[in-house]
């Protein structure tokens, strides 16, 4: 069954961490095969990738229940893997291939997995926050514990679901976290030259008298804290609570978007303090073996080499899908 | 049991029969519980089955739809109420771009048990923000199923129909007709969705109509067989499933089509509608197609401008008498 109590990251092994750091390699390398298959017109439409921010959707998938809700944006595909989606699940899906996450309807901007609660990624700006309180208030009627989660980003917080989700949450008292990933740019605009407030989400929380706290997403074991304390929180009944997690991204906002609006001294930092490498350090301080870290580099990159291969193997999308699936009994008859 | 019960009534007799069947069902919006609606439609709700089964929320219709949808894609049948269907504009994205789409787009991986009910319709002087018929900008939407009561009984069945179907609904319930009467549903009685009602038999001309417009033409088709017209009156009762079975079989009787509707001829839901009759059904026509809907205006606030929008008595019966005579 389901863990009722999550150890404080001070507790995790070197095993857990070593996983972690794997978790968010394969996440790595599977955006770069998004990229890289994107750039080469394997991958139709478009791709909001997350490389640079893995350690807020694994730190924070660690840190809950398997059976809690979690709820994305368009740059989702980290949480959709952190939730237990292969990357050839996803590749398949970017691919346009029957062996899709979603059998390609839905695509880069909606991965799903929702036999693990992830209960999809959703490209209207703000639109999945209701939902998560949904969530979080259907979980509280039937009196699970579960907690739901929403994800997004910085300029989420400018819109009106936002404000409307952190009242209606915090006045039912419902266990819901609300986890911005502050990448500092709302697409292609600096989020603080359109935001009243140096820090978009966690200043926000006060005037809905919700906690807040923000934190360096990047790195994993404090992402993960975070999120656990959170959790508990809402699990005991203590409603919810606002997380800015400060991180980067390392490809532009979507397509081949080069973000030359992004300072290169900016860059320099941010790719200074790399998830990836963060974790590197903390594995080290745990007497992990260099090696021991290599051969967990080297089964990622085995798996993202096969998911590329498997997915573009796959067969394309069976046409007859296109009519499956409006109606709960799998049609879609509008008219008698 | 009462021998009539007003529309009003059997809003809340519907949702309250769904409710002591299946704990699943919650309700949730703006003055439903201890106000009991502002359209007196949850009446006896709260008192019945608390405050853990009915939720008053903040004016937030995005966080009360977009709750809804997150509570029925984990095991709970919501029913929103959205106060007046004008306000479905406010949480637009809901209805347009989130309920109809994420099983789609998810490739079947989750559904979304709810009902969206909400207040439509003019007639009753509240202005061109609170008098709109808006069944089009749902209808516009492939994804959702759609169904607009105009009696009692019909009501109480389609809530049933509506509540336990696993697709999404949205409920409109006419403001003008809360306070019609008509008999009380028997227990356990369900109108399967997508299936029309004909009101009155007849043989010369078919009048179409949906919610207000059903006692339009009932009263429309009365007057007219003082003028030797015999017209058969069929309610649709739910736009998606759209009956169009039922219309074509009236009009292999009738020959002659008119459709009556609430919402603006530009864009209204007749438009569709007529345009399968002209694909399919153009051997059946003996005369052509009409529409009467409402004027391509905002709706006015006085009484003797609203009249002069949405079409009327006077203005069927009119319509109907020059196409007979074609």
């Amino acid at each position: 069954m389901t863990e009722t109590t999550v150890r404080p990251a001070s507790e995790l092994d070197a095993h857990d961490v070593l996983a972690l750091y794997e978790q968010m390699q394969l996440i790595r390398r599977t955006e770069r095969a998004a990229h890289d298959l994107f750039m080469s017109g394997l991958v139709k439409g478009t791709t909001h990738l997350a490389a640079g921010q893995e350690a807020v959707a694994v730190g924070a998938s660690a840190a809950l229940r398997p059976d809690d809700y979690v709820f994305a944006t368009y740059r989702g595909h980290h949480h959709a893997m952190a939730r237990g989606a292969t990357p050839e699940e996803c590749l398949a899906e970017l691919m346009s291939r029957a062996t899709g996450l979603c059998r390609a309807k839905g695509g880069s901007m909606h991965l799903t997995k929702a036999s693990s609660g992830m209960l999809g990624s959703y490209a209207i700006v703000g639109s999945h926050l209701p939902m998560a309180v949904g969530a979080a208030w259907s979980a509280r009627l039937r009196g699970t514990e579960q907690v739901a989660v929403a994800f997004f980003g910085d300029g989420t917080t400018n819109i009106g679901a936002f404000h409307e989700s952190l009242n209606l949450a915090a006045v039912w008292r419902l266990p819901v976290l609300f986890v911005c990933e502050n990448n500092f740019y709302m697409e292609y605009t600096p989020i603080g030259a359109v935001t009243a407030v140096p820090h978009p989400a966690a200043d926000r929380a006060g005037a809905h008298a919700l906690p807040s706290e923000v934190i360096d997403g990047n790195d994993v074991l404090v992402v993960y804290d975070a999120v656990r304390r959170a959790a508990e929180r809402a699990r005991a009944g203590d409603g919810p609570t606002v997380i800015e997690a400060e991180t980067y991204r390392h490809f532009g906002h979507s397509r081949a978007d080069p973000a030359t609006y992004r300072p290169a001294d900016e860059v320099e930092r941010w790719l200074d303090h790399d998830p990836l490498d963060i974790a590197r350090d903390r594995l080290g301080a745990l007497n992990v073996s260099d090696d021991a870290v290599e051969q967990a580099d080297a089964r990622a990159r085995r798996v993202v080499d096969d998911a590329i291969e498997a997915a573009k193997n796959a067969p394309d999308a069976d046409p007859a899908e296109a009519f499956t699936d409006v109606w709960a009994d799998g049609g879609n008859a509008w008219r008698t | 049991m009462a021998d009539v019960i007003t529309y009003r009534d059997a809003v809340a007799e519907g949702i309250a029969r769904e409710m002591r069947r299946d704990p699943s069902v919650v309700c949730l919006g703006e003055d439903i519980g201890a106000a009991e609606g502002v359209f007196k439609t949850t009446v006896g709700l709260l008192k019945e089955f608390g405050p853990d089964r009915v939720w008053d929320t903040p004016i937030s219709e995005q966080a009360i739809v977009g709750a809804a949808m997150g509570a029925a894609m984990t095991g709970m049948r919501p029913v929103a109420e959205i106060m007046f269907s004008d306000f479905l504009a406010c949480c637009y994205d809901y209805i347009a771009n989130e309920i109809p789409k994420v099983r789609y787009m998810t490739g079947g991986q989750v559904t979304v048990p709810l009902v969206v009910r909400t207040a439509n319709g003019g007639g009753l002087g509240f202005g061109a923000q609170h008098s709109q018929a808006v069944e089009n900008w749902v209808f516009a939407v492939p994804g959702l199923k759609i169904a607009a009561p105009s009696t009692s009984d019909d009501v109480v069945g389609l809530m049933a129909a509506a509540i336990r179907s696993d697709d999404p609904v949205v409920f409109f319930e006419h403001k003008g007709l809360l306070a019609t009467k008509g008999p009380p549903a028997a227990e356990g009685h369900v109108v399967e969705l997508g299936r029309a009602r004909t009101m009155r038999d007849g043989d010369d001309v078919t009048l179409v109509a949906l919610a207000s417009t059903v006692p339009v033409a009932l009263d429309a088709a009365e007057r007219l067989a003082g003028e030797g017209v015999s017209a058969e009156v069929i309610d649709l009762r739910c736009l998606v499933p759209l009956d169009v079975a039922a219309v074509l079989a009236s009009l292999e009787k009738t020959s002659r089509l008119v459709v009556i509707e609430e919402n603006p001829y530009q864009g209204g839901w007749g438009g569709t509608l007529v345009s399968v009759v002209a694909d399919e059904g153009f051997d059946l026509l003996d005369a052509p197609i009409k529409r009467i809907a409402a004027a391509c205006v905002p709706l006015p606030f006085a009484d003797a401008l609203e009249a002069q929008v949405i079409p009327g008595v006077d203005a069927v019966t009119e319509r109907v008498l020059e196409l007979a005579a074609y």
